[in-house]
């Protein structure tokens, strides 16, 4: 069984990005790039499947510019076996790569389809449940735990109240949450061998995909500043200070 | 223009996120109706009649509701999305898992976690945990969008008198099934709705420790508990009590962190709180930054003590 990931470049969230001063976005000029997080999850868990003989091959997705190529690189060195690149510089947004990726999966027909649940840019969390509703799939969103069994996909899900678990049909589409795996180091070995692994490049128009942006951003700003605090000396000072001065207590 | 709120409940009574999300409706302008599909789910439809605001309660019932299944849920809104210009659901787990298939389905993008209606076609929204706010303009016809509920009001809950539809309910999909679930059953406050939240760290060393330090706290002060993600990674609190970007987002009256660090990750969860406490043993954790008061001082001795000086 094939499984398809897809994975995002988005700037490292060790970096505090700065708003730019004439409010048009965020400054990622000469700004760290990575692979956002949750799709390093899915990454790792993708591998794990194929460790555990449930995969057979496993298919680097990413959507976007030239760079991205670095991007599926760090997959294919964490244990993707090829990746395919949809290379544009127009702005991305969730429903256009929720297209481009539904444009793969019927050429590829994998059993899997794994995604971070949100990038770590946008924070929009939407792209694998519009991909399932697209492919007319179902979905395990936020998983904690995937299981293969008797051909079918038990997704345990972290909800609002603690945990669910979903069983799906396959093929499915499954978003990773942050207890699903924790991701493996990547040795320098399988950055060599990444290196000759195959890359595909397509365009959005070569897969009969219209990525034309449905939102427009008219302004971005920094969010209202907490005015300064004050450090107390004890929990005496700290409970008087909540009861006279802050009244929440 | 007319909208429709997706509602969250339990087929006997409305969750609170449901409130917020009907006042982000009315800022869109227009009427606001009331989706509520659910098995045995007649109290709860009966209760979203009377939110102060709403006119219409649509009422779907079927087995395949019982436990909210995307799937299910979204081909039920879908059979009625033509009607409406605006189609909200609650930042909840719940939303953010249904409203994107309604979305794509319509071909329309989604607005995330909107914290502010400028006009019936422009929002307000937080990116990069927070750091920055878009605002951003939808250029489709209908508009899908999840709701922040932290930046809306609840409705009030009563004073609405709408009519009741029920509505020929869609099947559910083969393709998903409910195997089970483990939900926490407590009489604390609901974590995104609590007034007061304490919240532990990693600091704390263990799931014991955890919660013979936190749990008297909070009893005292009749608090929520909250957890970062270090802690509940290392076991030390369950998963549903993360605060931050992508576990819970809050705005208490009152946040006390102990042992918390402060990493952007935490602080886009709960820096809208109206006032942030912090206790830590190093002076330069980023947590003092935003906190209105900061206690240097160890928590094993610190938060006994602020115990028993309530």
């Amino acid at each position: 069984m094939k499984v398809l990931v897809s994975v995002k470049r988005v700037v490292d969230y060790n970096v505090k990005v700065r708003v730019k001063s004439d409010g048009t976005g965020v400054d990622i000029a000469n700004v760290k790039m990575s692979m956002n997080p949750f799709d390093e999850i899915a990454i790792e868990e993708a591998v794990r499947l194929k460790e555990k003989g449930i995969v057979t091959e496993i298919i680097a997705v990413s959507c976007g510019v030239t760079q991205c190529q670095e991007t599926l690189r760090t997959a294919m060195a964490i244990g993707a076996d090829r990746g395919i690149l949809v290379e544009t510089a127009v702005e991305l947004q969730p429903l256009a790569v929720a297209k481009l990726l539904k444009a793969l999966i019927e050429k590829e027909q994998p059993g899997l389809i794994i995604l971070g649940k949100q990038a770590i840019d946008d924070d929009c969390n939407q792209t694998g449940q519009m991909l399932a509703a697209l492919a007319d799939l179902p979905q395990g969103t936020f998983a904690s735990k995937v299981e293969v069994v008797d051909g079918k996909v038990n997704v345990t899900r972290e909800v609002d109240g603690g945990s669910e678990t979903v069983s799906l049909t396959m093929p499915a589409v499954i978003t990773t949450d942050l207890r699903l795996n924790e991701p493996r180091y990547v040795t320098l070995p399988n950055i060599m061998k990444a290196k000759k692994k195959q890359l595909d490049i397509f365009t959005p128009e070569a897969l009969g995909v219209d990525v034309t942006p449905r939102i427009k951003t008219l302004k971005v700003v920094e969010p209202p500043k907490r005015s300064a605090g004050i450090k107390v000396p004890d929990v005496a000072t700290l409970v008087a200070k909540l009861k006279t001065e802050a009244k929440v207590l | 223009m007319t909208s429709l709120v997706i509602a969250e409940h339990d087929n006997a009574s409305i969750k609170g996120a449901t409130l917020n999300t009907v006042t982000a409706a009315l800022k869109c302008g227009g009427d606001v109706h009331v989706l509520v599909a659910g098995n045995n789910a007649g109290a709860a439809a009966a209760a979203a009649a009377q939110i102060a605001g709403v006119t219409k309660v649509l009422h779907a019932e079927g087995d395949g509701f019982t436990h909210g299944l995307a799937e299910n849920v979204a081909a039920q809104v879908l059979a009625v999305a033509a009607n409406y210009s605006h189609i909200l659901f609650p930042a909840t787990a719940s939303g953010k898992n249904i409203a994107p298939r309604v979305a794509a389905k319509l071909d329309v993008g989604q607005i995330s976690d909107i914290t502010k209606v400028d006009s019936p076609d422009t929002f307000e929204r937080p990116i990069y945990a927070g750091n920055a706010i878009a605002t951003v303009q939808s250029t489709d016809a209908t508009k899908v969008l999840t709701v922040r509920t932290t930046g809306f009001d609840p409705a009030a809950a009563t004073g609405g008198s709408a009519a009741v539809e029920v509505l020929t309910s869609v099947g559910a999909s083969a393709q998903a099934t409910f195997v089970g679930s483990e939900i926490a059953k407590n009489d604390r406050p609901e974590l995104t709705a609590a007034k007061i939240i304490v919240s532990g760290g990693r600091a704390l060393g263990s799931s014991e420790k955890f919660m013979d330090l936190m749990t008297p706290l909070a009893d005292k002060l009749g608090a929520a508990l909250g957890a970062s993600r270090a802690a509940v990674d290392a076991g030390y609190a369950p998963n549903d009590w993360q605060v931050g970007q992508t576990g819970k987002i809050v705005a208490p009256q009152l946040y006390i962190a102990a042992g918390i660090s402060g990493a952007i990750q935490h602080l886009a969860g709960m820096k809208d709180s109206k006032v942030i406490v912090a206790i830590n043993k190093d002076p330069e954790a980023p947590i003092f930054s935003v906190a209105d008061y900061g206690l240097v001082a160890d928590l094993f001795v610190a938060v006994p003590e602020l115990t028993a000086a309530l």
